[in-house]
């Protein structure tokens, strides 16, 4: 039965830029019970297509009507499975101003990224990681006490 | 030319061609209906109910095979159409929808009869337009038409603000649409024809399973070339009654929950599918892993994601039916038609043992009697539409149709209501044909108001109401499957059915014999007025073989054995 186990994917979704195409695409993954674990949008550079990337889990042939059902919507212009991919996600965190600034910018540094503002009482910390790093990285700023973290979801190209 | 939103619409709906078009006027849409008074281009036929103008829209494409057309307005006149645009896109048929909307710079104040449309019939339209300038306006609507009728056809909605109505600026219809990222296949894989042909020629009990998707494609002819040139036996699923003809001896007839015995059986023992144009539906697969058990699957469809979404496939063919079948023919001459002769037999012998048979009284009417009266007396020259339930599932099993596009239904969705206002969207566009919308006392008051309209622009439609005052599919549940609890199906209390009829401008019969029968059917096509045949019929009567839900196809619950027969 391995078409029922659940595999973590993520696909881009290449769309055109148009009114409500993301309205289309998540009432897609809430209508027909899909689950959408991030999902990212931006404008490609320089033409009129957007690039969306959705990381996702499901069965081979759930993945397989994801992918099939995207693609029959009007303005899906392409859809790509990730098979080989270079993935990344970002993630901000604000922590006091008392934790060591030293710690944490090595922290950062490790996750590749550092300390990118610092405020009166907060200093603001990015790191640009693959996902699963990015947990670790999050579990780890614990003992740093952080007052907020916003990840900002998936973006992958393929290799 | 310069004209106002208003006069685009009606003049690119001219120049798609079409000539009726079923609306409803209200505020929002009220500068397109003055320019609907100005023209000459189409017809408008006021409809008494939104739902019944896009269900008239699409008994008319499916009776025709072009884009059906309905207007609404904005707010309740757009939700009314709703069950009308799910109805024609659980069925792929092609339907263009225009609806009015707020002016733009009230859209998202929750001004007066706004609603969002656009997000409220996504999922049920193949796709759909907020139309946000005067200058996209031409190219929308073209892109509507586009869309609705190509790959597989479906309803589009178009949502256009009154102020663009309003609006002046220069109308050039395209001459032709290019969406970037629309290109429908409609030539399957060469490699994946020929796999599929080689299986055909290979199998011992090959099955053409035959769906909507042949009469969407008009392929019903190259169709009826394939059964002919193999010899293979073929099933229809109720989308695509009248594909081979009820004549044609390789047809074994409609497979499915209340599909015969033998059609049924084929399914369950075939050893290859030839899926051309159906979707696997679980009220033709029941359980799906007993489904086709011991074949493998060619499955041909234009729409992908049909392929593999519920059974795994051998031959996947992405493509056309027409085109799929053209290249298949002449790959098969010569294929030995002997060889599935012996299949051939054990399947005719299935249908003697169990044939699709009822037993007829002298005392009521039965209700599979009245359907194969009204084939003997109207046969090939009807059209016959239907609503959901009891009555829809016997005319299935006993009208012979001899043609694509004589039986019209709600498959899909089994929209109750649907069948009047197709039957009027049906004879509008064939007023030579007599056209019947088999029916029952529960769905006709559905979409009664409709005698009204049909009483008005004279279009004389029959409604056949197999009256067993009950809901009947659902009592018949309820018998099998719920102890004979019969939760809110009772209809006894009845309307005055001749009266009602009457008081709309129709005529009543009420009939309770075979002769009266007879006489009312005959009366009623040389009228040239709607009308309500209320034919009292066997209370009890049950739709049968059953396959009850969930349930492997061969375990069928069968008829009564007919003697003599």
């Amino acid at each position: 039965m391995e078409n029922s186990i659940n595999e973590r994917r993520v696909i881009s979704v290449i769309v055109l830029n148009e009114s409500s195409v993301l309205a289309r695409i998540t009432a897609l993954f809430a209508g027909r019970g899909y689950n959408i674990e991030s999902l990212t949008v931006a404008p490609i550079p320089e033409s009129d297509m957007s690039h969306i990337t959705i990381a996702t889990n499901g069965s081979a042939k759930v993945m397989e009507q994801i992918t099939k059902q995207l693609h029959k919507l009007i303005p899906v212009y392409k859809v790509i499975e990730h098979e080989e991919m270079v993935e990344k996600e970002m993630v901000l965190a604000k922590f006091p101003i008392t934790e060591h600034l030293s710690d944490v910018g090595a922290l950062c540094a490790a996750y590749n990224g550092g300390i990118v503002n610092v405020g009166k009482e907060m200093i603001i910390a990015m790191v640009a990681d693959e996902p699963n790093r990015i947990k670790h990285f999050i579990e780890a700023a614990q003992r740093y006490n952080p007052s907020e973290i916003v990840r900002g979801g998936v973006v992958a190209i393929e290799r | 030319m310069q004209m106002s939103g208003a006069q685009m619409v009606c003049e690119a709906i001219i120049a798609e061609g079409v000539t009726t078009v079923f609306g409803y006027p209200g505020g929002a849409i009220m500068h397109v209906y003055d320019e609907i008074y100005k023209q000459n281009g189409f017809e408008h036929i006021l409809n008494r109910h939104e739902q019944a103008s896009v269900h008239a829209a699409d008994g008319y494409a499916r009776a025709t095979g072009d884009v059906g057309v309905a207007m609404v307005t904005s707010g309740p006149g757009f939700t009314n159409a709703v069950t009308g645009l799910a109805t024609a896109y659980m069925d792929s048929i092609p339907l263009v929808v225009i609806s009015g909307q707020v002016p733009s710079q009230l859209i998202g104040t929750d001004g007066f009869q706004e609603i969002d449309a656009v997000g409220i019939s996504r999922p049920c339209t193949k796709h759909n337009f907020l139309v946000r300038s005067l200058e996209e306006l031409p190219r929308l609507m073209k892109e509507a038409f586009y869309i609705a009728r190509s790959g597989r056809p479906g309803p589009v909605l178009i949502d256009v603000p009154k102020d663009i109505t309003v609006d002046i600026g220069e109308f050039i219809y395209p001459d032709s649409v290019d969406i970037p990222t629309y290109k429908p296949t409609y030539k399957g894989n060469k490699r994946q024809i020929e796999k599929a042909v080689e299986a055909m020629k290979d199998a011992k009990k090959p099955l053409l399973y035959i769906g909507g998707g042949v009469v969407l494609s008009n392929a019903s002819d190259l169709v009826r070339e394939l059964a002919q040139k193999t010899q293979i036996p073929a099933v229809e699923t109720l989308m695509a009654r009248g594909v081979l003809g009820a004549k044609n001896p390789l047809l074994l007839g409609m497979l499915g929950m209340h599909g015969n015995y033998a059609s049924n059986m084929a399914m369950s023992e075939t050893d290859l599918v030839i899926s051309l144009g159906a979707r696997f539906d679980d009220r033709v697969t029941g359980k799906l892993s007993e489904f086709a058990k011991y074949a493998d699957i060619i499955h041909v469809d234009i729409d992908a994601a049909n392929i593999g979404k519920l059974v795994d496939v051998d031959y996947p063919i992405v493509g056309d039916i027409t085109e799929v079948v053209e290249a298949m023919l002449p790959q098969l001459d010569g294929i030995d038609t002997d060889r599935f002769e012996a299949w051939r037999n054990i399947l005719n012998r299935y249908d003697e043992l169990h044939p699709q048979s009822f037993v007829d009284s002298d005392d009521v009417i039965k209700p599979q009697w009245a359907i194969e009266r009204i084939g003997e007396l109207v046969g090939e020259n009807a059209i016959i539409t239907s609503d959901v339930g009891q009555h829809q599932m016997w005319a299935a099993q006993h009208y012979p149709f001899d043609r694509p596009r004589q039986w019209i239904n709600s498959g899909g969705l089994g929209t109750m209501g649907f069948g009047f206002p197709a039957a009027l969207g049906a004879k509008k566009a064939f007023p030579e044909k007599t056209v019947i919308n088999v029916t029952g006392d529960g769905s006709i008051l559905m979409n009664m108001q409709e005698l009204v309209t049909a009483a008005e622009y004279k279009i004389p439609v029959i409604n056949l109401i197999l009256n067993n005052h009950f809901l009947g599919m659902v009592r018949q549940w309820q018998t099998f499957f719920y102890e004979k609890r019969y939760s809110e199906t009772d209809l006894s209390f009845q309307p005055n059915w001749k009266a009602l009829a009457e008081a709309c401008g129709g005529i009543g019969y009420d009939v309770t014999t075979k002769e009266e029968f007879d006489a009312a059917i005959k009366d009623a096509i040389e009228q040239d007025k709607v009308c309500f045949m209320n034919v009292a019929v066997n209370r009890f009567e049950d739709v049968l073989p059953m396959v009850p839900s969930g349930g492997a196809l061969f375990n069928m619950m069968l008829p009564q054995k007919v003697e003599g027969k």
